[in-house]
């Protein structure tokens, strides 16, 4: 007899589960957070300081990423979906429209600061003194060849890319190409080193079709790539990396890059300042351009890597689910995001503090994104 | 004919020699497979133990505290919103700079007050909440360490050399000085198993992802115990044998191999999208566990009732029992060890389970310890997948530390599994 019982209950709790998640999803006490991994140690920084100095539960941070955060952000306004998404990036026209189709309309925008990506390598190396030309001629999949065309990467090692270089063997290890870090790297690091090539920077800049087909031509590209911007044809370049080897995707763990480091002492590893600033002691970031990677060289941008950091929340939550205007202010305050607050602390690089000055007035004014922003 | 029998037979003695070598081999081969991994759970332990065993103490600084009305701003403890606001860090800086008077520049003291975790100002709080009288009073306290001050003081005397990355010499100073009188010591980190997560590594502890873990396997285990009891008592006992039963059959089998990844897909879109069931609460961790761990639990299930005789059965039916009373009370109790068996360790999978939560949004910062099954929380797994991503050095030792907790639970639930199965096996 006792199993039947066990047998019924099991069939009420289902019952129940069903029903219980309905009435729930009504409401939500704490506020949901979703978005990149690289906003992350920074976003939960704020969030556990406001849960505990204002009584309120914690707000949720999720780490899904900038573009699975921007889905989550986008689908919809409701308790449902989340109230606010982190990005390493700024959200991209696709994005904004997948928003507006949701009715996700009143979307304020904030940047909070700045990442330096660092190219790095094990201390008992000399560090590397690295151009972003060195860094696309080594790692992009295709590169101008002695007659200008593209062809296969044909370096080996350091040396074939710039006699200056040590004679080591090309090994990089870095992020797979779904993480921000990636997209970042790409952007600023890869593009920055194909625009010294004259060809690929006139394409670059050019929207006339005729003279993109005869770039395209020129370097060798396939016709099928064409686009009517030029830009996008230059971005199927610079931001293909190579395969064959010389360019280790090492998942998205920056500390296992270290390690990775740490045991191969002619690699080098591409990840977020923060970890750099972390493990001092076991590896040195490359000179890029003559400028060292520090908190002040990222800070005042001679630092070339480096890339902004946003979130974005949704105005129609704001009073609706209880703590996100707390949340907001703990954010913008100056002993979180000001040039010694707790975040500078914690490896964010802050703003400038006129930057610091507007962000804070469209958090309290609530100005809503209108899309003008992308013109 | 005696020629080729001797010639035969000495053939065999010829090639005896050689088949004992080739047996001894074999076994050296068996041997050997069994010394390798023995050797990789060995390298293993000690290389989680060796980072981690640092994690349960805690770095502990001892300071006299002036609960000073002045500097806190609160002149009645049981106002809730003046404590709420009370600046209980300043009563800390106080203190550090009564300690070290000879610090000065705006620079130097904020270096000096980064000496104590930024959470020990709650500590104070709670303290003064819960002793009102101590108010304008002062008491001599062990105060955490921050998390940069933890990691020097424990790399002091290590073979690399003390990491001095994130501390400047005006705070090894200060620790030197500390060290001195006696005055900074490593306690037993009671934090860790008191506290939920924190960016603050001094602080984070890891009783939230223990308590998200009890509710997902308490949801999980009630759902997927009955249920996939009750499928394999329908499929053994009563279910006719024809095309439909194996294909079912077929489809468990399967089932059971499928990546978990695809069953946090399915809970997404089924139990999240369709039902609307919160993300990140224990409720709905347990339900995609229970999808995930009911093949298993169903296959043991059928096995252990498979090896039931059939000579129970038929006593059963002879002495007038009906089919449910066979199966009630003499074939399941019988089967039921191995059943047990089956579901902890399905329950043991799924307390190491991360990717299927990963779509169900249990891969998230939570602070407060969840408190129920609706609650948002994270499980084991996870927190360490989480801290093992965190930049700060502290988290290292705070990640091997939680494997070794996962670990323990894993031990002891499959042993329980063990002894249930020595102690309630029956033999026929």
């Amino acid at each position: 007899m006792k199993k039947t019982h066990k047998l019924a209950i099991a069939g009420a709790a289902m019952a129940l589960t069903v029903a219980s998640g309905t009435a729930l999803a009504a409401a939500r006490d704490y506020v949901s957070i979703v978005g990149s991994s690289t906003v992350y140690p920074f976003a939960t920084v704020v969030a556990e300081r406001f849960g505990k100095s204002t009584g309120n539960p914690t707000p949720k941070v999720e780490s899904t990423g900038s573009g699975g955060g921007m889905k989550l952000f986008c689908s919809g306004v409701g308790t449902k979906h989340p109230d606010i998404t982190n990005a390493s990036r700024r959200m991209k026209v696709s994005e904004y429209q997948l928003c507006q189709k949701n009715g996700v309309t009143d979307v304020v925008e904030v940047l909070i600061g700045y990442d330096g990506i660092v190219v790095a390598n094990s201390k008992t190396k000399e560090p590397f003194q690295l151009t972003r030309k060195d860094l696309f001629l080594a790692l992009a999949s295709q590169v101008p060849g002695p007659d200008g065309k593209l062809i296969e990467n044909p370096y080996n090692t350091w040396k074939d890319v710039n006699p200056a270089l040590p004679n080591t063997k090309i090994e990089v290890l870095g992020p797979p190409p779904t993480s921000g870090t990636r997209d970042a790297f790409a952007e600023l690091a890869m593009e920055g080193g194909a625009k010294k090539f004259a060809d690929l920077k006139t394409l670059r800049g050019s929207k006339d079709a005729d003279e993109i087909k005869a770039l395209m031509e020129k370097l060798g590209i396939p016709a099928s790539v064409f686009n009517k911007k030029g830009k996008k044809v230059f971005k199927a370049v610079a931001h293909a990396i190579r395969e064959d080897g010389h360019y280790i995707e090492a998942g998205e763990n920056d500390n296992l890059i270290v390690q990775k480091l740490e045991a191969n002492p002619n690699a080098l590893g591409i990840f977020g300042f923060s970890f750099l600033d972390q493990n001092s002691d076991k590896v040195q970031g490359s000179i890029i351009e003559g400028v060292e990677p520090e908190f002040d060289t990222i800070a005042n941008k001679s630092y070339p890597i480096s890339r902004p950091l946003y979130f974005y929340v949704k105005k129609a939550h704001i009073g609706v689910v209880p703590g996100i205007d707390g949340y907001l202010s703990e954010f913008s305050s100056e002993k979180a995001w000001g040039e010694d607050g707790y975040l500078a602390e914690k490896g964010m690089i802050p703003m400038p503090e006129e930057l610091r000055a507007q962000y804070a007035d469209s958090i309290k004014n609530q100005k809503i994104m209108t899309g003008e922003e992308f013109k | 004919m005696t020629d080729l029998n001797q010639s035969r037979t000495e053939q065999i003695q010829r090639s005896l020699a050689k088949r004992y070598r080739a047996e001894k081999r074999f076994r050296l081969y068996g041997t050997m497979a069994i010394a390798f991994g023995l050797l990789c759970v060995v390298l293993l332990f000690s290389d989680i133990i060796s980072k981690g065993y640092r994690a349960f103490q805690q770095t502990y600084v001892q300071l006299e505290i002036t609960y000073d009305a002045n500097v806190l701003g609160v002149t009645d403890v049981g106002d809730s919103q003046q404590v709420a606001l009370g600046d209980f860090q300043g009563i800390v800086k106080k203190a550090l700079k009564a300690r070290f008077t000879e610090v000065a520049g705006r620079k130097a003291k904020r270096d000096l007050y980064g000496l104590i975790s930024n959470g020990a100002g709650y500590t104070l709080r709670d303290r003064l909440v819960a002793n009102p009288e101590l108010l304008n009073q002062t008491e001599t306290l062990w105060l955490v360490a921050d998390d940069d001050i933890d990691t020097y003081y424990k790399s002091i005397g290590s073979k690399a050399g003390a990491f001095i990355g994130r501390t400047s010499e005006g705070r090894q100073n200060w620790v030197a000085q500390l060290v001195e009188s006696g005055d900074i010591e490593l306690r037993f980190n009671r934090n860790f198993f008191t506290h939920g997560d924190s960016r603050e590594p001094e602080l984070a502890g890891i009783r939230g992802a223990a308590m998200g873990s009890l509710f997902t396997l308490v949801v999980t285990i009630m759902l997927s115990f009955p249920i996939g009891v009750a499928a394999a008592i329908y499929l053994e006992e009563f279910a006719p044998r024809n095309r439909w039963t194996d294909l079912i059959e077929v489809n468990i089998n399967n089932l059971a191999a499928v990546p978990s990844i695809i069953f946090g897909l399915l809970g997404l879109a089924i139990f999240i999208n369709f039902f609307h069931v919160p993300r990140s609460v224990p409720l709905v961790g347990g339900l995609v566990l229970t999808l995930m761990t009911l093949p298993t639990i169903i296959i043991s299930s059928r096995a252990a009732i498979k090896a039931v005789p059939p000579s129970i059965r038929d006593a059963a039916i002879g002495v007038g029992a009906s089919p449910m009373q066979v199966v009630l009370h003499h074939v399941l109790p019988l089967a039921m060890p191995g059943m047990l068996t089956g579901a902890i360790i399905g329950m043991a999978q799924a307390l190491g389970e991360t990717a299927p939560l990963l779509m169900i949004g249990m891969v998230a910062f939570i602070v407060d310890v969840p408190g129920g099954f609706t609650d948002p929380s994270t499980v084991l797994p996870v927190q360490i997948f989480l801290w093992a991503d965190s930049p700060e050095r502290a988290f290292v030792e705070k990640t091997s530390a939680a494997i070794m907790v996962l670990l323990t639970f894993l031990i002891v639930m499959n042993t329980l599994a063990v002894v249930l199965r020595k102690r309630l096996e029956r033999r026929w």
